[in-house]
């Protein structure tokens, strides 16, 4: 049985880890190969890296931290931030990473998600789609650079033509509810999985176990990713690296996964 | 010495370092000068089939490995796109593959589906051994690895698949043919359950 996907999304800046609210207030939360240790031995489903300086201040991927990263990690591994060509996605995967995560390229460039999956393969490109409620619940947009550039698309439209061009996962990360631990916002990803067939990964507002069991009940096997729950501990957000047990994982799975 | 083929392409480091946590000491090949030592293969990919091929090819080692794997019989572990290009050819990519396995890689049939998910096959799957190997050794009963892909390696001969897994279909993921051994999914980025295959085939 192919089972949902349970990831923790470390957010890197300045060559640390930081955790942000409403994409805003970064707070420093630790070194990121330490993190990477700490998850290995937690045995953690899959790891996501989003280098959230890269794009925001023009430069390019940071290879030699994405090269440790890559050969620490005895998870699977997708990378994101500054990837703005093929030949850096390339480099990428030859590095050690298994997928390589675009988001604002691949709205203003959308040839480039082609290019990368010829690149590198389907399987191994991600796009992140940061999204905004217009009208919560109803109405979502699709925006860039760290959520100030507005698209005016919906995320469905774009997963839609995304699936087209041949991504292999869509990252639906929701801006509302950045840090917030008050659940995902279901209503986005449903409109989202209704307009394409690939792997979803979903993050964004998960505050518990109970959130991520809340996912699988509607979606099925689906990525659920989450910042805060796996960093902070506690209602003063004390930093405590954290991933929940194989058993409670097992258990979640099995109450929440109906059919697909 | 076990040695890793560098030809650009996947996760050598990965490899390596499961190893150094097992005491297994490793070497990596770059070169046809660097396969001199080895007893024992990996041969890791991720990607595109075409693309894996090319850089195999431009690496200079692929006479070298053909006269090891061949003719000399040292055992190869070919990992994702690198079990892959056992094949002499995938629906893929245009290019012959090194053909050292009898089959081809095909791709999912999505129209026979049921889930809402398609391609890729993303995630952890269990795998069930359908026969008894020692590249399996401790994992008959609770095997699940870490899959990534869309095409799968569909196998000549029946009696050379050592595991399955479901998706969709049930399909290959593991093989073995004359000491060549193929995994679809990532020992290396699978905990534990991939450490112990990985040392499984340190043993062999």
């Amino acid at each position: 049985m192919l089972r949902p996907r349970i990831i923790p999304c470390l957010l890197v800046r300045d060559k640390g880890l930081v955790k942000t609210v409403g994409f805003a207030e970064p707070k420093y939360v630790g070194d990121p190969i330490n993190a990477v240790k700490i998850f290995n031995e937690k045995e953690v489903d899959e790891l996501m890296v989003l280098d959230i300086d890269a794009t925001a201040r023009g430069h390019g991927p940071d290879y030699r931290m994405i090269e440790n990263l890559a050969a620490e990690s005895r998870m699977p591994l997708s990378y994101g931030g500054g990837v703005k060509t093929a030949e850096q996605a390339k480099t990428i995967i030859g590095l050690g990473i298994e997928k390589v995560a675009i988001s604002s390229a691949a709205i203003e460039n959308p040839g480039l998600v082609s290019e990368v999956a010829e690149a590198v393969g389907n399987q191994s490109v991600v796009v992140v789609l940061d999204v905004k409620a217009r009208e919560p619940g109803v109405k979502y947009e699709v925006c860039t650079h760290n959520g100030r550039v507005r698209t005016g698309r919906s995320p469905a439209d774009v997963a839609a033509s995304l699936e087209k061009l041949g991504v292999g996962e869509i990252v639906v990360n929701s801006i509302d509810n950045d840090g917030r631990m008050r659940g995902y916002d279901l209503a986005a990803v449903r409109q989202v999985r209704e307009a394409t067939n690939v792997p979803l990964t979903v993050l964004g507002g998960a505050g518990s176990l109970k959130d991520i069991g809340e996912l699988i009940r509607n979606f099925g096997v689906i990525g659920a990713a989450a910042g805060s729950l796996f960093v902070f501990k506690g209602v003063y957000r004390a930093v405590l690296i954290n991933y929940p047990s194989a058993g409670d994982r097992d258990r979640v799975i099995r109450e929440c996964l109906g059919a697909d | 010495m076990i040695t890793i083929i560098d030809y650009g392409l996947g996760n050598v480091l990965a490899f390596a370092n499961v190893y150094k946590r097992l005491n297994i000491a490793t070497a990596v090949a770059k070169g046809p000068a660097d396969l001199r030592a080895a007893t024992k293969l990996i041969l890791p990919g991720v990607g595109a089939f075409d693309h894996a091929m090319e850089l195999l090819q431009r690496s200079g080692m692929r006479e070298t490995l053909d006269e090891m794997v061949l003719s000399r019989s040292v055992p190869v572990l070919g990992v994702c796109v690198g079990m892959q290009i056992l094949a002499a050819r995938s629906e893929e990519g245009r290019l012959q593959g090194l053909g050292w396995v009898d089959g081809d890689v095909r791709k999912f049939d999505v129209a026979s589906f049921r889930q809402r998910t398609h391609l890729p096959h993303m995630g952890w799957n269990d795998v069930k051994p359908v026969r008894s190997s020692a590249l399996f050794a401790g994992l008959e009963t609770d095997a699940r690895f870490y899959f990534l892909h869309s095409y799968y390696f569909h196998c000549a001969r029946r009696e050379e698949v050592l595991a399955e897994a479901d998706y969709g279909t049930t399909f290959s993921c593991a093989i073995e043919a004359n000491r060549i051994y193929g995994v679809q999914f990532h020992p290396e980025k699978s905990h534990r359950y991939g450490v112990r295959l990985l040392k499984n085939f340190a043993e062999l």
